[in-house]
């Protein structure tokens, strides 16, 4: 059996002062993780707080854009497509769609690497295909 | 009188269906028929205890509706479906400091009446979210997001959908003796493992109903439940706790019930093996299997192997679970599924769920419920109920 996931126009993400610059460097094709200097620790979704610490001793830094597949769902229907949770290399864990693929071969584990997706008039959304 | 305060009314709403009745006037009903059960008037009510679906300013717009003019406490905590679990804790120890003596708890909705797609539409919890333009991109819903706790589940347990499916076997089983039920029609592990996938591994019947209705209870301070009539359900334990994404470091193998359900049997000094019946939140088969696991009734991991052939059915299993039908066969008023695990409880512990499925010592019963997500955000209840 074969599923091929359907090509879905994503939502706009919604722009906040705090968010801006995760979602200008999507612009760019850059996908972002927030870094507690406080700690050293990184975290997903980035924000000028640190949420390890609450203090606004945090920076910015480019991820890879690798990863592996820490669990998924496909949502069934006309139009399916895959919902995941992506394991990047650097620890963080995001929520994201695994896309271009059979849905039918998605398995936990499997490597995949970023690839942006247009959303429907805002800035791209980092997604995922198989690696 | 040995607990600290009493659930000494509780009423479920019949509708199923409110095509004819408000929101708040559904509120208003339920706060009557709990009244009735306990045997006492609104003019005794001091305290009064509702969550987002209240229509207006937290309480505000119902104590105005429901005429309260006595309340001196007030309290508004919303964790989603499990908000009326955590009231009974709040309530208890609103009693205890002697902020009030009879506490009213409410819910009600018409999500059904309304068309509602709970699980599988895309929706947005209101203006100014932080973590939505990190999630409604990805059109992630309901259902995809417990579908991926199962999903996980299965990687490292082994959890079948044959093992989930016994979860929703059981609530037939009992949903059947149950008249007002939306589903009590009893189905097998088959029916449940090809009715349709709605995001996988979760099949159509691995999903809770969409109904409305609601559901209230009266809590009051020992002096004031020794003067009824009704059966004595002391709340012996009572905890919560909530969960989130922890800034990536996900774990979908847990509910916050890992955290209330210890400090409940704690509070209760009790063990999970102490308790006869118990109410679980069960938006979706998946969310059972974990909040088992999280409550100790069996190890992290094994409820698939705790479930199955019939561990749950009232009669045949180790621990009779929802035996009105629960969330995935009776009904899931305002998509808020913890007021009924409350009400059902308080029926075993009173010794008056239906003769099929009342178990026959229920000395201790608890009720665990989780709200919001499993996948995402969500709070936990959890409340061990004890009969004097």
């Amino acid at each position: 059996m074969a599923t091929q996931a359907f090509d879905r126009l994503p939502q706009a993400p919604g722009e906040t002062p705090d968010n801006k610059v995760y979602f200008d460097a999507c612009r760019e094709g850059k996908l972002l993780l927030g870094k507690c200097n406080d700690t050293g620790k990184l975290f997903h979704y980035p924000r000028h707080v640190s949420p390890f610490t609450l203090s606004n001793n945090v920076e910015f830094v480019e991820a890879k854009g690798t990863g592996v597949i820490y669990s998924y769902s496909v949502a069934r229907g006309k139009e399916p497509f895959c919902v995941a949770y992506v394991t990047l290399d650097e620890g963080p864990v995001m929520l994201s769609n695994i896309i271009e693929c059979d849905l039918d071969s998605i398995k936990i584990g499997q490597k995949v690497k970023l690839k942006f997706k247009d959303s429907d008039g805002g800035a791209p959304v980092p997604m995922f295909v198989l690696a | 009188m040995k607990n600290p305060a009493y659930i000494v009314g509780a009423f479920e709403h019949p509708t199923r269906k409110a095509e004819d009745k408000s929101t708040a006037q559904l509120h208003a009903e339920c706060a009557y028929g709990a009244l009735q059960d306990a045997g006492l008037s609104a003019s005794d009510i001091d305290g009064y205890f509702c969550a987002g679906d209240a229509p207006g300013m937290g309480g505000l717009s119902m104590l105005d509706y429901m005429g309260l003019t006595k309340i001196r406490h007030y309290d508004t905590t919303e964790s989603g479906g499990s908000s009326y679990i955590i009231h009974v804790g709040h309530a208890v120890e609103a009693i205890i400091s002697g902020k009030c003596n009879v506490a009213l708890i409410t819910l009600a909705g018409r999500p059904r009446a309304e068309g509602m797609q709970t699980g599988t539409a895309v929706r947005s919890s209101g203006v100014g979210v932080p973590d939505e333009p990190f999630e409604l991109p990805y059109a992630r819903t309901i259902a995809t997001m417990h579908a991926n706790v199962a999903m996980r589940h299965m990687y490292e347990f082994g959890t079948t959908s044959e093992q989930l499916a016994w979860v929703k076997v059981a609530a037939s089983t009992h949903a059947q003796y149950n008249p007002h039920a939306m589903l009590p029609k009893v189905v097998t592990v088959e029916d449940v493992v090809n009715s349709p996938m709605v995001a996988d591994p979760l099949h159509r019947l691995d999903c809770c109903v969409i109904s409305d209705g609601g559901g209230a209870l009266i809590i009051a301070r020992p002096e004031i439940a020794a003067t009824l009539k009704r059966p004595k359900v002391g709340v012996k334990g009572w905890g919560e706790a909530y969960k989130h994404q922890n800034a990536g470091g996900i774990d979908l193998t847990y509910s916050a019930a890992a955290m209330s359900g210890p400090m409940a049997f704690g509070k209760a000094g009790v063990k999970p093996s102490d308790i006869r019946y118990a109410s679980i939140y069960d938006s979706f088969t998946i969310s059972v299997i974990v909040q088992l696991e999280d409550l100790g009734f069996c190890e992290k991991g094994k409820a698939g192997l705790f479930v199955q052939d019939g561990g749950l059915i009232s009669g045949i299993g180790k621990l009779p679970f929802n035996t009105d039908g629960g969330g995935l066969c009776n009904n899931h008023p305002a998509n808020r599924g913890g007021m009924t695990k409350v009400i059902e409880a308080v029926r075993q512990s009173r010794g008056e769920a239906h003769p099929k499925v009342q178990v026959p010592n229920h000395d201790l019963v608890l009720a665990n419920g989780k709200g919001g997500s499993l996948g995402t955000r969500h709070g936990c209840g959890t409340v061990i109920l004890e009969r004097e």
